[in-house]
């Protein structure tokens, strides 16, 4: 049945039937095969740790530095500067400073371990059942269908909904798609490689306290240490001061003093930024998008808006937390009944094309749902054994499959921002909170060297090429396309191309 | 209550599903989580439009509920702010307060009014919030030919 396909689809295949159950052979008195938590076979880009409590993205080199950096200053502030204040002044400074550091360090954890509010991918009925809905509209079969979008009017604001073509859901607003971790996620605000994790509805706050908390905690420490040098000077000459102390104890405090001095601007202006964007309620997103900005038109305006800057300050902060959608602890079911497709090994042959076609061509994705549709179309009686095979086999699939994938991928997507391992310099973060200028700014080359401003350019697939990839292209037509904001399926292929070929190489070894 | 039990143990085990009908969010007051309350043309001959629409309507009130920024929340989120949000991880928000009641809601709906029906309600937080995902089965009343169903459900309703 398979002789057609190619060696790198049987191999695939071949690995999947081996791990779809525990045992080589499928012992009838085996009844019970060890249960499988759902994080274990998660389709999305993320790691887990704690056996699913903790959710981080796939690359997390970055957040390492970032913990690094602020352990390092706060641990070198402590040992040598707070003994000095602390006689000096008051022994109230180490305590506000230690009490500074351990809200910086519980929100930035919280920031990179929860879940930012990942929507989970559409069951395969629920996606039939939206194909058909889109069929019946547009009356089309066979050939490749127009973008798919759904307008919404809310609170008298046209918002178009789009459809998902990875997790084949219909986005609710604020929802993007980021093609890092490759989620949508809800509310997306843009995924920010210093915390190791997209940041979105559910931690959204959890960053904002945690860029404020640290706004004030590099202050402080360079306040403090500038205190310390100016002190220790006045009681000799200046010179004398850093001479005096051992040559090592010099050039711990430049070194505070210098990581503080770019940490400031940037961390500030950071912080400054996304202030404006929680009084005004947006998404940086939106904000670059220019979405409701009024240049767009007399009428636009952001119909989320709660009117006032109390209002959305505190619909952000001290809203409701919602729980995480994608239970990650929970247990692999197996056995719900489920629309499934009669044969064997049609219902075999679907589910590695739909497995593998989200990282394949569009083309075979949108073939493969209607292979699936069609033979759904028959009359669908039985609940089916072979299920299991579209479950965990698919998911188990899902697992290992772009895992493998990405590890090609990684590297030119996000190589950019790990390229970037000193602290972020001075001017052009400044860039950061002027709205009203985003976008020409960060049209700007100045745009590469700031990691900071990769929170920006690393949105979802609205971006006609992979995100990772944008600063080395054109960052000019960054800015242009952007304001288009035109959906392209294709904006996928290039993506999934490279996995494709990342496949082949793989399994070829 | 056994044989209410038994009748929903008896619709997933035993019945045929015949579709699955999605109610869609609905949109149009923003993000918040609302469901249509438009009756689904598959459900005409299965359920009173009335019950449906009552399931609904207080689904999308409780999930109101759960979404409010008032006092409770405000309490909640400077409260765990304070403590640097480690007060997240002991206690239960409000939000999964609501859902227990949801949950539990949806159960109840389920055993007096849908399982009866032939239809299953699935909650929404299990399909992300997404959809009101409603199982149709078999309709009891074409059954009579099959003995095996029959015979479990009259042993169920007996």
């Amino acid at each position: 049945m398979h002789l057609g396909v190619s060696e790198s689809m049987r191999e695939c295949e071949y690995s999947q039937i081996s791990t779809r159950s525990s045992t080589p052979m499928e012992t009838p008195y085996k009844k019970k095969t060890p249960k499988k938590r759902k994080w274990q076979s998660f389709p999305g880009r993320n790691r887990f740790f704690c056996n699913g409590r903790i959710m981080m993205a796939k690359q997390t080199g970055v957040f390492y530095l970032t913990l690094v950096l602020i352990l390092l200053t706060c641990g070198l502030f402590f040992t040598f500067d707070c003994p000095y204040l602390a006689q000096q002044l008051t022994p109230v400074i180490p305590v506000i400073g230690g009490v500074l550091f351990i809200f910086v360090l519980g929100t930035l954890l919280r920031t990179s371990f929860s879940d930012p509010g990942v929507l989970p991918r559409a069951t395969p009925d629920e996606a039939a059942d939206l194909e058909r809905q889109i069929d019946v509209a547009n009356g089309s079969t066979g050939y490749r269908p127009p973008p798919r979008t759904k307008e919404v009017v809310i609170n008298g604001q046209t918002v178009k909904l789009k459809y998902c073509f990875t997790c084949k859901i219909f986005r609710p607003p604020r929802a993007s798609h980021c093609s890092l971790c490759d989620n949508c996620v809800e509310r997306f605000d843009h995924h920010c490689p210093w915390v190791g994790n997209c940041v979105g509805r559910r931690n959204y706050r959890f960053f904002y306290m945690f860029i404020l908390s640290l706004s004030f905690l590099t202050i402080f420490i360079f306040a403090f240490v500038i205190t310390h040098i100016i002190l220790s000077s006045q009681e000799g000459g200046f010179l004398s001061a850093l001479k005096d102390s051992p040559a090592r104890l010099s050039c711990i405090t430049v070194l505070e003093v210098v990581v503080c001095f770019f940490s400031v601007w940037s961390i500030v202006g950071l912080s400054g930024f996304h202030t404006y964007l929680i009084s005004s309620n947006q998404t940086t997103n939106e904000d670059i998008k220019g979405s409701w900005s009024s240049k767009k038109g007399k009428d636009n305006y952001n119909p989320y808006s709660h009117g006032n800057v109390f209002a959305n300050c505190c619909a952000a902060l001290c809203g409701p937390l919602p729980p995480s959608l994608i239970d990650r602890r929970g247990f692999v079911q197996s056995d719900s009944p489920q629309l499934a497709p009669p044969t064997n090994g049609i219902t075999m042959y679907g589910a590695t094309q739909s497995q593998q076609s989200h990282m394949c061509d569009q083309d075979q994705c949108i073939q493969s749902t209607k292979f699936v549709l069609q033979a759904a179309a028959t009359p669908l009686l039985q609940q089916q054994s072979s299920e299991p095979v579209i479950l965990t086999a698919s998911h188990e699939n899902g697992g290992t499959l772009p895992g493998r994938a990405s590890l090609v991928l990684g590297g030119p997507c996000t190589s950019l921002p790990l390229g970037q391992p000193t602290p972020p310099t001075s001017t052009s973060s400044l860039s950061c909170h002027e709205p009203a200028d985003m976008l020409p700014i960060h049209g700007h080359g100045h745009g590469l060297q700031e990691p900071v401003a990769h929170h920006h350019y690393l949105t979802p697939d609205e971006v006609p090429s992979p995100p990772g990839m944008l600063p080395c292209g054109s960052p000019m037509g960054h800015g242009h396309t952007l304001q288009a904001g035109f959906y392209d399926p294709a904006s996928q292929d290039s993506l999934h191309e490279d996995s494709v070929r990342g496949l082949v190489k793989l399994s070829s070894v | 209550v056994w044989f209410q039990f038994h009748n929903l143990q008896d619709l997933r085990h035993s019945a045929s599903l015949v579709t699955k009908v999605f109610i869609q969010r609905d949109y149009s007051e923003g993000t918040v989580c609302r469901f249509l309350t438009k009756f689904p043309s598959e459900l005409d001959n299965r359920i009173e439009r009335s019950l449906f629409e009552e399931t609904v309507k207080t689904l999308n009130s409780y999930y109101i509920e759960a979404e409010k920024i008032g006092g409770q929340s405000y309490l909640e989120g400077c409260l765990a702010c304070a403590t640097a949000y480690i007060a997240f991880l002991c206690m239960e928000t409000r939000y999964e307060q609501v859902l227990k009641k949801i949950s539990g809601y949806i159960q109840e709906q389920n055993e007096k009014v849908y399982a009866p029906r032939g239809l299953l309600l699935t909650d929404p937080i299990e399909r992300g919030m997404r959809v009101l995902e409603i199982s149709v089965f078999e309709d009891q009343g074409s059954v009579s030919s099959s003995p095996s169903s029959s015979m479990s459900l009259a042993g169920g309703s007996a």
